[in-house]
C-alpha cells in the first residue's frame, strides 16, 4: 500500500528529474542537448511547483523486474489518457537521467516502447505530458545485474 | 549515411504496429578505451515517423537508447499498403531515412 509520504516523495524525484531535464513543462522543439546532460536530481522543492507530476494508474511503465544486461533493457511508456503530448522515459540512476521523449500525434497510440541502457539497478519512469499541462508518471523497478554504462 | 533500418510495419484490425531496428553505435561518451581516453558520444538524437508522409511521431533520444536501437509504436488508421517511413539524426550529422509498406 503506498502511503501519502512514499508518494510525495516518488512526486518529487519526478519533479526534480524533470527539473533538471528543463523540459518541465514547455516543450522542447529541436533537440535538447541540456535536457539529456542532465546528471543529477536536482532541487526538488523547486519542481514542486504549479503541475508538478503526480503518480497516475492511468501511466503505464513496462520493463523487466531483473535486468540481466544492462546494455539492452526493453522499456516502454503507455496511457490509456486522451490529449498525450509527450511520453518521457527515464531511468534515475543512470549518468544522465533523460533516456527518450517522444511528441505523441493523435496519429499513434500512445504507447511506446523501446529498449534502453541502465547502469545499475534502479527506477525507472514513464511521464506523460498531457495537453493541458499536466504531467502524471508511473515508477517501477529494474534490477540489473550487469550493468551497461560502463567499459 | 548509416545502414539500413529494419522496419516492419502489420496491420492489426484497424491500427498497424510499427517496429523498428536501427543499426547505430549509440556510443555514449561515458565510456574509456584500452588507452583511458574518453570515446565521444555518438548517437541519434532525432528520430521521426511518417505515415503516407504525414508526420506521426517525433522523438528524440539521448545516448542511454541502446545500442541498435529498437522502437516500437502503433500508427493509427493505418491499413496495408500504406508507406510508414522512418528517420534518424544522430549528433555528428549523419541521417538515414527508410521505408515499408504496412503488411
Amino acid at each position: 500500500m503506498p502511503t501519502r509520504r512514499k508518494a510525495l516523495q516518488h512526486s518529487a524525484t519526478v519533479a526534480s528529474l524533470l527539473a533538471v531535464t528543463g523540459l518541465f513543462p514547455g516543450i522542447a522543439l529541436a533537440f535538447n542537448a541540456k535536457a539529456f546532460e542532465a546528471k543529477n536530481l536536482g532541487d526538488a522543492l523547486k519542481a514542486l511547483g504549479a503541475g508538478a507530476p503526480v503518480e497516475s494508474k492511468d501511466v503505464t511503465v513496462t520493463g523487466p523486474d531483473i535486468a540481466e544486461n544492462g546494455a539492452v533493457v526493453p522499456l516502454g511508456a503507455s496511457t490509456t489518457l486522451a490529449g498525450v503530448k509527450q511520453l518521457l522515459i527515464l531511468v534515475e540512476k543512470n549518468p544522465n537521467a533523460l533516456v527518450a521523449m517522444f511528441n505523441v500525434t493523435d496519429s499513434v497510440d500512445a504507447n511506446i516502447a523501446t529498449r534502453a541502457k541502465m547502469g545499475q539497478s534502479s527506477d525507472v519512469y514513464a511521464v506523460a505530458v498531457l495537453a493541458d499541462g499536466r504531467s502524471l508518471f508511473a515508477r517501477k523497478e529494474v534490477k540489473v545485474t550487469l550493468g551497461g554504462c560502463g567499459g | 549515411m548509416g545502414d539500413p533500418m529494419r522496419i516492419r510495419a502489420q496491420a492489426a484490425g484497424s491500427n498497424a504496429t510499427v517496429r523498428v531496428l536501427m543499426a547505430h553505435e549509440m556510443e555514449t561518451g561515458q565510456r574509456k578505451d584500452a588507452a583511458g581516453k574518453t570515446i565521444p558520444a555518438w548517437h541519434i538524437t532525432d528520430v521521426s515517423a511518417t505515415h503516407n508522409g504525414k508526420p506521426v511521431l517525433s522523438a528524440e533520444w539521448g545516448p542511454a537508447v541502446a545500442k541498435n536501437p529498437f522502437l516500437q509504436f502503433t500508427v493509427k488508421g493505418a491499413k496495408a499498403g500504406d508507406k510508414i517511413a522512418v528517420s534518424w539524426k544522430d549528433n555528428k550529422g549523419d541521417t538515414r531515412t527508410d521505408e515499408a509498406t504496412v503488411t
